[in-house]
């Protein structure tokens, strides 16, 4: 399972650094982006979910592998 | 407290479907009831009042319209007798008077972009503890009393107190702000004259501290936007006025409303409070309930040609109000939306807005809004509306409660 945050769509809310700074980080501008290769390790599945689940762009989805 | 102000133009709302006035008292007494009847009959209510205004109470139609920057302009986002279309003199589309609120594509963007990097949150969390400290001495000043107004005498300290340390002006100047930013946001049914008149003076006072901060550069963020540069060249003093007062006006009421707010929910629901006294843990959860529910901040749009949406005949320059606050509580779009449920884990609210114009301030009214109530919280672990006293909402798109008395049942220290 891997993360995704479609930079187009990101307005910078900051919901997901804020649920789940395992997994998402943000620029200077207040972007964010997927740490590393977006991969989630099976413990933050959930909070991967939540990211999702709250962002009010809809940026951010989830890729099953 | 259900008159208009003495000096507006208008009458009491007959009907909020066909005649509706956002300036009318009891419109944010009873916000959460009317967005609910107008959801139910229709989705966009009307008045003639300001020259044409729309009301869309739906998630959908506010997030089809906060995207929509091709039929709706933010050359006006303050909905009042005046309108951008009747100053000669006001800057154009897509620049506007306030950049970048008042901006729109291309341009808005760049305007934007400067702004961003002092917002960040990594920049941003470095001011909380100072904002920790502040919070406590507002606090030292009123432990002793039973009865304390958290409104004036606590939240609206707050954001006024912030901005003013960032923008490097003078402190002591921040009932002035207070009072620009009564002109701005409430002041709005006033005969325009007197409109224009609050203007020149607020214009005034900032051409005074820009000028200060010219002869005597200092290290803060008027100074930043003076040496900052657009398309090589740097801003003109205009952008540089119109961006210090959208800072200005855009932190104080709203941060306000939202800390008011949500003290006034937690002063009114007492297992609310003891949940999050016993329990900070859910405080991240909690904060972004108060600020779904409690949305404080409705924005304007204003219509660019003739439009039908939906079936309603929009007028060139007609104004929009998007009201992110009744988004919030859209039964479609939230699940239980009447309901103020402190561990939402799923809570995709739209308190900061949608779309290119996210409130640029956010990750700073955050942190303000939870660091104020994680300090009144700490020092009054008990509280609730003080009986015999009335508390008193605000008029016109900034919602919040202006006066909160609060009797202290119980206090540390
Ligand atoms: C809880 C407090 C706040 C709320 C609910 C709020 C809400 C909003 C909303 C809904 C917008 C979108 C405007 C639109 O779509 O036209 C906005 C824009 C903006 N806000 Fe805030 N705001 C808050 C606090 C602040 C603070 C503290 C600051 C800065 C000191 C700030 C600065 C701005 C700026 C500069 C914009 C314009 C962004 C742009 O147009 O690109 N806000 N705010
Ligand atoms: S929550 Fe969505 S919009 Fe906000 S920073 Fe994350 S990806 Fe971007």
């Amino acid at each position: 399972m891997k993360v995704q945050v479609d930079q187009s769509k990101c307005q910078g809310h900051n919901r997901c650094y804020a649920i789940a700074p395992e997994l998402f980080d943000v620029d200077d501008l207040g972007n964010a982006f997927a740490i590393g290769d977006g991969v989630v390790e099976p413990h933050l599945a959930e909070k991967a979910r939540l990211a999702v689940a709250n962002c009010p762009e809809y940026a951010i989805s989830i890729v099953e592998e | 407290m259900t008159t208009l102000d003495e000096k507006s133009i208008y009458g009491p709302v007959t009907n909020w479907q066909s005649d509706f006035d956002h300036a009318d008292p009891s419109y944010n007494e009873n916000a959460h009831a009317i967005w609910s009847e107008l959801r139910g009959t229709c989705p966009v209510a009307h008045t003639e009042r300001y020259g044409g205004t729309w009301l869309p109470v739906t998630h959908d139609l506010v997030h089809e319209i906060a995207y929509d920057t091709e039929h709706f302009s933010s050359r006006g986002v303050v909905v009042a007798t005046v309108k951008p279309s009747d100053l000669p003199d006001a800057i154009p589309a897509p620049i506007g008077g306030a950049p970048p609120i008042t901006s729109d594509p291309p341009f808005h963007q760049d305007a934007r972009r400067i702004l961003l990097p002092a917002f960040s949150p990594k920049t941003i969390d470095l001011w909380e503890p100072e904002i920790r400290l502040l919070c406590r001495e507002l606090i030292a000043d009123m432990k002793a009393a039973d009865v304390v107004d958290a409104a004036t005498q606590f939240a609206q300290h707050i954001p006024v107190n912030v901005i003013a340390r960032m923008l490097g002006f003078p402190p002591e100047d921040g009932e002035k702000f207070r009072g620009f930013v009564h002109d701005v946001l409430e002041a709005i049914n006033l005969e325009p004259g007197k409109r224009a008149e609050a203007f020149m003076a607020l214009d005034a006072y900032i051409a005074k501290q820009v000028q200060d901060h010219i002869d005597n550069p200092r290290d803060d963020l008027t100074n930043f936007l003076l040496n900052a540069k657009i398309y090589d060249q740097p801003l003109s003093l205009q952008h540089v006025g119109g961006s210090i007062i959208l800072l200005l006006i855009a932190g104080i009421d709203t941060t306000w409303s939202a800390i008011g707010s949500s003290l006034w929910h937690l002063a009114t629901n007492p297992v609310d409070r003891r949940r999050l006294v016993d329990n900070p843990a859910l405080m991240p959860t909690a904060i972004e309930e108060f600020l779904r529910a409690y949305a404080p901040v409705t924005m304007a749009r204003v219509v660019k040609d003739d439009y039908n949406f939906h079936g309603n005949e929009m007028k060139q320059n007609d104004w929009v109000l998007l009201p992110f606050p009744a988004a919030n509580r859209d039964p479609k779009e939230f699940e239980n939306a009447d309901q103020v449920l402190i561990d939402r884990e799923v809570n995709r609210h739209a308190a900061f807005g949608l779309g290119i114009h996210r409130c640029l301030g956010s990750n700073l009214a955050r942190l303000e809004l939870r660091v104020a109530v994680e300090e009144f919280l700490a020092a009054f672990p008990d509280f609730e509306l003080a009986p015999d006293e009335v508390v008193k909402w605000s008029v016109g798109q900034i919602r919040g409660p202006r006066e909160l008395p609060v009797r202290i049942n119980a206090r540390t220290l």
